[in-house]
């Protein structure tokens, strides 16, 4: 790579895939006659693969390529490939290409390396047969791995009954060879395996051998209490090692301690070890290429102000090479890091884009349904529970069906081409898909209808897989007869079903920004250096919200340097436009087309805007118990880290400290881990030893929670002689205030558990890790923008994973502490994230909205209003006719759901898509007389 | 979630996808009976939670109250029908309520065994209040619009007694063969197509058509006074074909 940010020249090489990628079909028939057989790398080498082979079941294009094992690559022999492939595909003499393109940002996302435990030769990997990784049992347990699903040993290819994981392999150890740092996603990961072997065989006993349990990330304290809680898991807290194999079963024999038992040693069927992720293999050459610099690590070293910019401008990172993270974690940066890559492209925008060309409508109004249904083995997942062919047949048998088939994969590529092939070849104008949810791939094959040149609106699915195979996975017969009666509905369905347009709404190009904290700013001027304008809205008379209490982090950033900073380049920016002091008093209007009225110091105004985004932060809890509030020696620890800056005397020559983790939270209130407490403790801690090095600190704490690259302040804070003493939830700490000698103190007792008594510690200062809790405002805001709020009452984004700062409502964004407690760094992340969101959205000039909203028969429709009362979004209104009032939709507010429908009497207005006659159709099919068990019943509803 | 996770329930469900809990329809619940289905579940979101901002699942509630009261007015076992307020995130929740209303709707055993009404009659019954729903959407409108606060409330929001006087107040609307002026403004108004006649001929009501709105009762010029409201009585026959001419006094107008 060479030249500079905005405008760079890399020189690529493609490798040859060996395989005319247009022509191939990925049919497999050159895998089948292919003769070379080894180790399938896919499958974590537990199974065989061929040298031509599709890499996996879902890859992307779904064609085949073939490896360095090839006979004819390494030997010029053999070429039986070329000889079967039908339609030419074979290529041997294809050269690596190379190419020079010429880009304005670069962004690196070459992922981790799982660790690999038979370098060292730790815990019998690669000894002992029935010891595997994480990442090999992650394949066992997936449809598409070695044994198809099954769940086997390799010594005996048998179930195993007793499993169990050990954590933390090659994760924090200063040993040679292991990481120092937490891999932050095991624990979690770990938890996944023991629910989806449970799942496999309801009576396999799990044990986990683990040191903290770090379910730090949203929603993943319930997930942890779900799974300890579950029938036959043991969660035990030891340090492990494996010390042999029984000879004639092969079980793994490991040795751990228990504070009732001791040293115990115990029989297992299969040892998981819970491997860590390690930097990517080729990192040093990849610094070398992109002039980046790596961390000691070995990860991408970025600037403490921007986890994803690397130090040469122009190149940024995203993903786990930032460090250990988690799916929504690398899906805030990707985003986030995109958004920064458009900074410099603002010029080029909008030049290579193409305008995707569909083919002519047909119009199939005049013809009768023939509808064709595609039945979707999903792998194993539907195939191995419902007897597929079985539908297919069934299906051909229903009226109008004239053509019906199963495939492997519908959601391939090849699926779909095969779906718009058979609509033209067959004449269908109907398509049911019989596989999964429609949340999820209903797009993909109303997309896949329109390439076939059919209203996308005549495309139905019927859900055979979560409503079917994964929940009643152990009555395969009632399955099956279930997945036909599905299938019936919809094709009942499907024949009524009519062809609907979509509406293209204009985008207003300006975004409103609600929250002025670190990840608001961020955000803004994100947004702003991408050429929108930006309304930045904070209820305070200041920007900076929660930060402006915080000085420092745990790496040592300057915060308040920092925020400074960040708070000259908002004012400074042109483009940007900040309400300080200001309250939201209305919104209205829909994606690309809002309008707020905000009250501030200059009034009300009135903002036309295209896209929100929320970032109104969180708040610190004010604890009720521990005697805050009644006794000045308790304090949070934010006001801890203030006192610590301003060299607070009395802390100076405090001579014990006293911190306590999880107040407020991980209870039955407040059902999560606020996730930044434990490093908050650990850094006051340390920069409290910095100005008091003689103070005893004392950490209370349940799990000590310093994931990722954190865990080395929390060594560093223990060789500092920061001393750490857990106790458990049923038996929490006591503090009562007490004056000993003339001295003041909070006396603080708590049962330790390695020692088996009671501490007393006499504190100047307690301080409490008080939860960081959701902002009081959070629930106005909310209403506003038409948005939800989880459980834990943070506001709850489009998906945990892959949808992490969206909204389910269109043109609403997320980021920041809102979302769930987070640090700087990922806050900046995510804020970035959500800016790069509203770019996809403020780059369009119009959005498409849903053909499925509502219409009035005027001539049904006796103007009695009850359908205007029904609907809160103000869609409909009456108006005169020479027959009287009528109603009318706007169909742009009308969101689809249908109320009005059920309360009009006529049934003069219907809700396309979903009207009467649709339903009723499904209600009449869902009930055969003759065929159906004695018992049904029908189930309406939206969950 | 209860897909995702695995979770085993119950396999005689059959769900049909709605947008919105509010979008079930009194007719949809009764025609899954007249279908001969046992049991009818609705499941929307927890209340006071709305993906949209509708709270439809109130709709959803008010309305499989005042479906229950009906069902216990023809005979039929409430407990037939059930809703219940879930996230997406309860899957555990959802598999617990589908087995156990599954096993509650098995208990109950087939539509008319254990109800207050004999097997025949099920069907003719419930197709009887069917043809009623838009009557009784109107009669009903404003408290299916009301808000309801709390849990408290549910239990006496619709009453048995309200119920029993709304079946036995249905109207029937009549048109007075001397009245009428054949003047086509009724039937150009009629929602459904209820009324015919033409000019000089003088308009009849198909009663199994109606659907009791009263818009023709409204439309009809106060001077002729021709559509008559009917309780409690039975609707006179239509005149007969041959007598429908309208023979005009003179110009009036």
């Amino acid at each position: 790579m060479e030249g500079e940010a905005g405008d760079f020249k890399v020189t690529l090489t493609q490798k040859p895939r060996y395989i005319i990628e247009d022509k191939c079909t990925g049919c497999g028939t050159c895998a089948e006659y292919c003769p070379v057989q080894y180790p399938d790398p896919f499958n974590q080498e537990i199974s065989q693969n061929k040298a031509v082979h599709i890499y996996f079941s879902q890859a992307i294009p779904l064609i085949a390529y073939i490896d360095e094992s090839c006979l004819y690559l390494k030997e010029e022999k053999c070429r039986i490939c070329e000889g079967v492939c039908a339609n030419d595909a074979i290529d041997l003499q294809q050269k690596p290409e190379k190419q020079e393109i010429n880009v304005a940002a670069v962004l690196l996302s070459p992922g981790y390396e799982p660790f690999d435990p038979a370098t060292k030769g730790d815990y019998g990997y690669g000894r002992f047969e029935n010891v595997v990784t994480s990442l090999d049992f992650e394949r066992l347990l997936c449809a598409t791995g070695p044994y198809e699903g099954e769940i086997l040993r390799a010594s005996d290819q048998k179930h195993p009954k007793k499993l169990a994981w050990i954590q933390c392999v090659g994760s924090r150890r200063v040993t040679p060879g292991d990481n120092s740092y937490c891999s932050s996603v095991c624990c979690t990961y770990t938890q996944k395996q023991v629910i989806l072997t449970q799942d496999h065989d309801a009576d396999a006993e799990c044990t986990i051998f683990h040191n903290d349990i770090r379910s730090y990330g949203k929603d993943f304290e319930a997930y942890y209490r779900n799974t300890a809680e579950l029938p036959g898991v043991r969660f035990i807290r030891s340090y492990t090692s494996v010390v042999g194999e029984v000879p004639d079963t092969k079980n793994v024999v490991v040795r751990y301690a228990t504070p009732d038992e001791g040293v115990k040693e115990e029989a297992f069927d299969m040892v998981v070890l819970s491997v860590g992720l390690n930097p990517p293999v080729d990192n040093a050459q990849l610094a070398e290429q992109f002039g980046i610099a790596l961390s000691d690590k070995g990860f991408c070293e970025a600037l403490p102000s921007n986890p994803m910019q690397t130090c040469r401008p122009g190149v940024f990172v995203s993903g786990a090479f930032q460090g250990p993270m988690d799916i929504p974690e690398s899906v805030f940066s990707a985003s986030g890091a995109g958004s920064q890559c458009g900074e410099f492209l603002g010029h080029r925008r909008d030049k290579l884009t193409k305008e995707r060309v569909y083919p002519q409508e047909k119009d199939v109004s005049q013809e009768e349904p023939r509808v064709g249904v595609f039945v979707c083995h999903c792998g194993a997942n539907i195939g191995r529970i419902v007897d597929v062919p079985a539908v297919v047949d069934y299906a051909l048998t229903l009226p109008n069906v004239v053509y019906a088939q199963e495939q492997l994969f519908s959601c391939a590529t090849n699926s779909a081409q095969e779906i718009t092939d058979m609509v033209k070849e067959k004449g269908l104008n109907r398509v049911v898909v019989a596989a999964c949810s429609p949340r999820t791939l209903e797009p993909l094959f109303r997309d896949t209808l329109r390439e076939a040149g059919i209203n996308q609106y005549f495309y139905e699915m019927a859900n055979i897989r979560e409503h079917d195979s994964w929940v009643h996975s152990k009555e395969p017969e009632y399955a099956t007869q279930k997945a036909k009666d599905i299938t019936r509905m919809s094709v009942a369905r499907a024949c009524l079903l009519s062809p609907l347009q979509e509406i293209d709404l204009p985008v207003n190009k300006a975004a409103l920004v609600v929250g002025g904290g670190i990840a608001g700013m961020t955000c803004a001027l994100s947004i702003a250096n991408q050429g929108h304008e930006v309304y930045l809205v904070e209820k305070e008379p200041q920007l900076g919200g929660m930060v402006r209490h915080i000085y420092s982090t745990l790496e040592g950033m300057d915060v308040q340097a920092y925020l400074k900073d960040l708070i000259r380049q908002v004012y400074q920016h042109q483009l940007i436009h900040v309400l300080a002091d200001a309250t939201i008093t209305e919104a209205t209007g829909y994606i690309g087309n809002f309008v707020t009225k905000v009250d501030s110091e200059s009034g009300v105004t009135e903002i036309k805007h295209g896209a929100a985004v929320i970032a109104t932060g969180a708040d610190e809890y004010k604890p009720t118990e521990y005697l805050y509030k009644e006794h000045d020696q308790v304090v949070t620890q934010l006001e801890l880290e203030e006192k610590i800056v301003e060299k607070d005397e009395a802390l100076v020559n405090a001579q014990t400290v006293v911190m306590i983790q999880c107040v407020g939270c991980r209870n039955k209130d407040r059902d999560y881990c606020a996730r930044v407490c434990c490093s908050h403790a650990i850094k006051n801690a340390l920069n409290l030893k910095a100005i008091n090095p003689e103070v005893d600190i004392y950490i209370l704490f349940r799990d000590m929670r310093t994931y990722g690259l954190l865990e080395d302040y929390y060594r560093e804070a223990s060789e500092q002689d920061v001393k750490f003493v857990r106790y458990e939830p049923a038996d929490p700490p006591q503090a009562e205030a007490v004056e000993e000698g003339g001295r003041s103190v909070v006396r603080v007792s708590v049962p330790d558990p390695i020692l088996g008594q009671k501490l007393a510690i006499d504190a100047d200062y307690l301080t409490l890790s008080a939860a960081v809790i959701p902002s009081a405002e959070s629930s106005d805001v909310a209403q506003f923008f038409k948005v939800s709020l989880g459980s834990d009452g943070f506001f709850k984004e489009a998906h945990v994973k892959l949808r992490p700062v969206e909204f389910s409502a269109e043109g609403v964004y997320l980021c920041g502490m809102a979302h769930y407690p987070k640090h700087i760094s990922e806050t900046i992340n995510q804020a970035y994230g959500a800016a790069g969101r509203t770019l996809t959205l403020l780059s369009h000039d119009i959005v498409t909205a849903s053909g499925s909203v509502c219409e009035v028969d005027e001539k049904k429709c006796i103007g009695c209003g009850a359908c205007m009362s029904a609907c809160t979004y103000g869609a409909i209104e009456l108006r005169d006719t020479k027959q009287g009032q009528k109603a009318v939709v706007n169909p742009v507010i009308c969101k689809g759901d249908g109320l009005c429908n059920a309360k009009c009497p006529t049934g003069a207005i219907y809700l396309k898509h979903f009207t009467d006659e649709e339903i009723e159709s499904q209600i009449d099919a869902a009930f055969i007389a003759e065929e159906a068990p004695p018992q049904m019943d029908a189930a309406v509803g939206d969950a | 979630m209860a897909g995702v996770s695995r979770l085993q329930y119950a396999t005689e469900a059959r769900l049909i996808r709605v947008m919105c809990s509010g979008r079930v329809d009194l007719e949809f619940i009764l025609r899954a009976f007249t279908n001969g289905m046992d049991g009818v579940f609705i499941a929307g979101c927890r209340l006071g939670e709305c993906n949209y901002i509708t709270h439809g699942n109130y709709h959803a509630l008010k309305l499989v109250l005042l479906c229950k009261r009906i069902m216990e007015h023809i005979g039929l076992n409430p407990e037939r029908l059930r809703v219940e307020f879930m996230s997406s995130g309860e899957g555990i929740l959802f598999a617990q309520v589908m087995n156990d209303f599954s096993k509650k709707v098995k208990d109950l055993g087939p539509l008319g065994k254990s109800d207050d009404i004999d097997e025949a009659d099920v069907k003719s019954k419930l197709e009887e209040v069917t043809t009623l729903v838009p009557y009784i959407k109107m009669a009903k409108r404003e408290k299916l619009e009301s808000p309801l606060e709390n849990e408290a409330e549910y239990e006496g929001f619709f009453t048995r007694e309200e119920i029993d006087e709304l079946f036995s107040e249905v109207v029937s609307y009549y048109i007075d063969p001397e009245k009428c002026q054949a003047c086509m403004i009724c039937r150009r108004r009629c929602p459904v197509e209820a009324i015919t006649g033409g000019k000089n001929q003088i308009h009849v009501i198909d009663q199994a058509k109606c659907i009791k709105c009263g818009t023709c009762f409204e439309a009809c010029p106060p001077r002729f006074g021709a559509v008559q409201k009917i309780a409690g009585e039975p609707v006179p026959a239509p005149i007969p074909e041959e007598k429908r001419t309208l023979t005009r006094k003179g110009k009036q107008k």
